[in-house]
């Protein structure tokens, strides 16, 4: 355990690395849409360029992200199927029912794969270079313009940040619980589906109590710390936007003016 | 000089029908070492709660460092006070070691730039300097409690309150902790006010104040106190776990070795007692 979900960050110092968490993400969220734009080879092509660009300059093992695609791969190939199958246009090479293949399908299929695999490889490095609570902070000042319509944002990425902290306490506490209830008897992951689902309850039970326990302490604790909610607090965490952002966004803009030249190719 | 001073305290949870305390006065000299003991259930927590503000009380008086205890004194009082809590990990709040010192140095608005000075002090006071960047899963539970305490130093408190600050710790780590605030207590003579079921660590302090059901039954130097011997255990004050585990025996009729045994000891005897018969 612990190695799970939020654990995909590995330390390193490349410049993807020392990148502000800032740009990171708003990159990060410009490629998903920008993507969208590309709708033949050539844009394809200069999008994964830029995508093994990024990639390379991060310096992490490739086998990252293959795995990152991995437990993706049904959801990606299901896609791709409905595409090739569904879409119709162009040479037809062979029909049946309400299927068909046809030339204008299986190009579709092909973009639709590229752009999963993409969008996946993009994200991936997102969390790949960047820390969880760097991205929460991130987050918090990217949805600051949302405090003028009431928005909780220091509150929420307070929340966030706990949340992170609290994952790998929360983690060992199952691993303890799920020994002790393993010593009294109980089967985890054996039996039929029924069965597993009651050798849960044993372990949700304890587990939501003592969070509760849990959080009731900690607010105690902020309280006797001087937390009196997020305004005027000052801030110890902060990110500085650098040259290598501007020149980051910089190289993504021209990608987008080169794939919109590209469109009307 | 009295730094706390409570005067005619009455208090009860909103839940409960008994007060927990009633008519309840105590005064606690600036400088001084105050061990609170007393059976679980005796007020101890509640106490100290009262004194942060955490609780409100129903009436009576409570003065800290020269400021009445109100609803609107309530921060500054707070501000004077740095309390830590039984549980290592439920008062780690940063998602690292220098993040959660700085918690308190962002409540309180100070400017980044001495935050980052204050922090590091801080941190080398404890010996935590070089975890500054460790999560809170890869620090010991006394690694923990000495961050909190970091966390309070930064904020250049004058009363330092331990709830049972040292009882989820191993020998080492409470050790640790209590060196910290020994030194605290006579080099920068900070107030410490420590509940407690640690003989070790009442016997570190100048006073000890023993509690039964939200009243005063002893106020005495340690010494006095513990003379009492055997009563230790009917006052709130435990012997050490092996010494209650050896009596379970006893009581089962199992032989145990005559000499004290620690912890370490006490596992040696054990694993080996089957075979050995």
């Amino acid at each position: 355990m612990g190695k799970v979900l939020l654990g995909r960050y590995v330390p390193g110092d490349s410049i993807v690395h020392r990148m502000d968490p800032r740009a990171k993400l708003i990159l990060s969220f410009f490629f998903i849409v920008i993507i969208f734009l590309a709708n033949n080879w050539q844009s394809y092509v200069l999008l994964f360029a830029l995508t093994i660009g990024s990639i390379l300059a991060a310096r992490v093992n490739f086998a990252f992200f293959i795995k990152g695609v991995r437990p993706l791969i049904w959801l990606i190939l299901f896609t791709v199927l409905l595409q090739i199958f569904f879409s119709s246009g162009g040479t037809v090479f062979w029909r049946w029912g309400p299927f068909n293949l046809s030339y204008y399908g299986l190009i579709n299929g092909a973009y639709v794969f590229c752009r999963f695999v993409l969008i996946i490889f993009m994200s991936t490095l997102l969390t790949l270079t960047t820390a969880p609570l760097a991205i929460a902070d991130a987050l918090e000042k990217l949805m600051m313009p949302l405090k003028k319509i009431k928005v909780p944002v220091y509150e929420i990425s307070l929340m966030l940040s706990i949340a992170l902290r609290f994952v790998p306490t929360l983690m060992d506490e199952t691993a303890k619980i799920m020994n002790a209830q393993r010593s009294r008897g109980v089967n985890f992951g054996e039996g039929s589906i029924m069965q597993q689902i009651k050798a849960v309850v044993p372990l949700l039970v304890p587990l939501f109590v003592s969070s509760f326990n849990r959080a009731e302490d900690l607010a105690t604790a902020m309280e006797a710390r001087g937390y009196r909610g997020g305004e005027g607090r000052t801030k110890y965490r902060v990110h500085y936007w650098q040259t290598g952002d501007t020149a980051g966004c910089a190289v993504f803009v021209i990608v987008l003016i080169i794939l919109l030249f590209l469109r009307h190719w | 000089m009295d730094i706390v001073e409570i005067k005619n305290l009455t208090f009860k949870y909103p839940q409960q029908e008994v007060q927990n305390f009633n008519n309840f006065n105590l005064k606690i000299k600036k400088g001084e070492w105050l061990a609170i003991i007393g059976h679980n259930g005796s007020g101890k927590s509640t106490l100290v709660r009262l004194i942060d503000g955490l609780l409100a009380p129903e009436s009576g008086e409570i003065t800290v460092s020269g400021i009445k205890l109100t609803p609107e004194s309530v921060w500054d009082v707070r501000s004077k006070i740095g309390m830590v809590f039984q549980n290592p990990d439920n008062q780690f709040v940063g998602a690292n070691v220098e993040d959660d010192v700085a918690f308190g140095l962002e409540n309180a608005a100070i400017p980044r730039e001495e935050m980052l000075i204050r922090v590091r002090q801080a941190l080398e006071r404890v010996g935590m300097w070089e975890f500054a960047d460790h999560e809170p899963v890869r620090l010991s539970g006394g690694q923990k409690q000495r961050v909190a305490l970091a966390g309070i130093i930064a904020l250049k408190p004058e009363i330092i309150i331990l709830d049972e600050a040292t009882s989820m710790l191993d020998p080492e780590g409470r050790q640790s902790v209590l060196e910290i605030i020994r030194e605290l207590n006579q080099v920068e003579h900070l107030t410490v006010i420590s509940i407690t079921h640690d003989i070790d660590e009442a016997s570190n302090a100048q006073r000890v104040v023993v509690l039964d059901d939200g009243k005063i039954v002893q106020d005495d130097i340690p010494a006095k106190i513990f003379s009492h011997g055997a009563s230790l255990v009917k006052i709130g004050l435990e012997p050490p776990f092996s010494e209650k585990l050896k009596e379970e025996l006893i009581k089962q009729e199992i032989k145990v070795p005559d000499e004290y045994l620690t912890k370490e000891g006490m596992v040696d005897w054990l694993w080996q007692l089957f075979s050995k018969q």
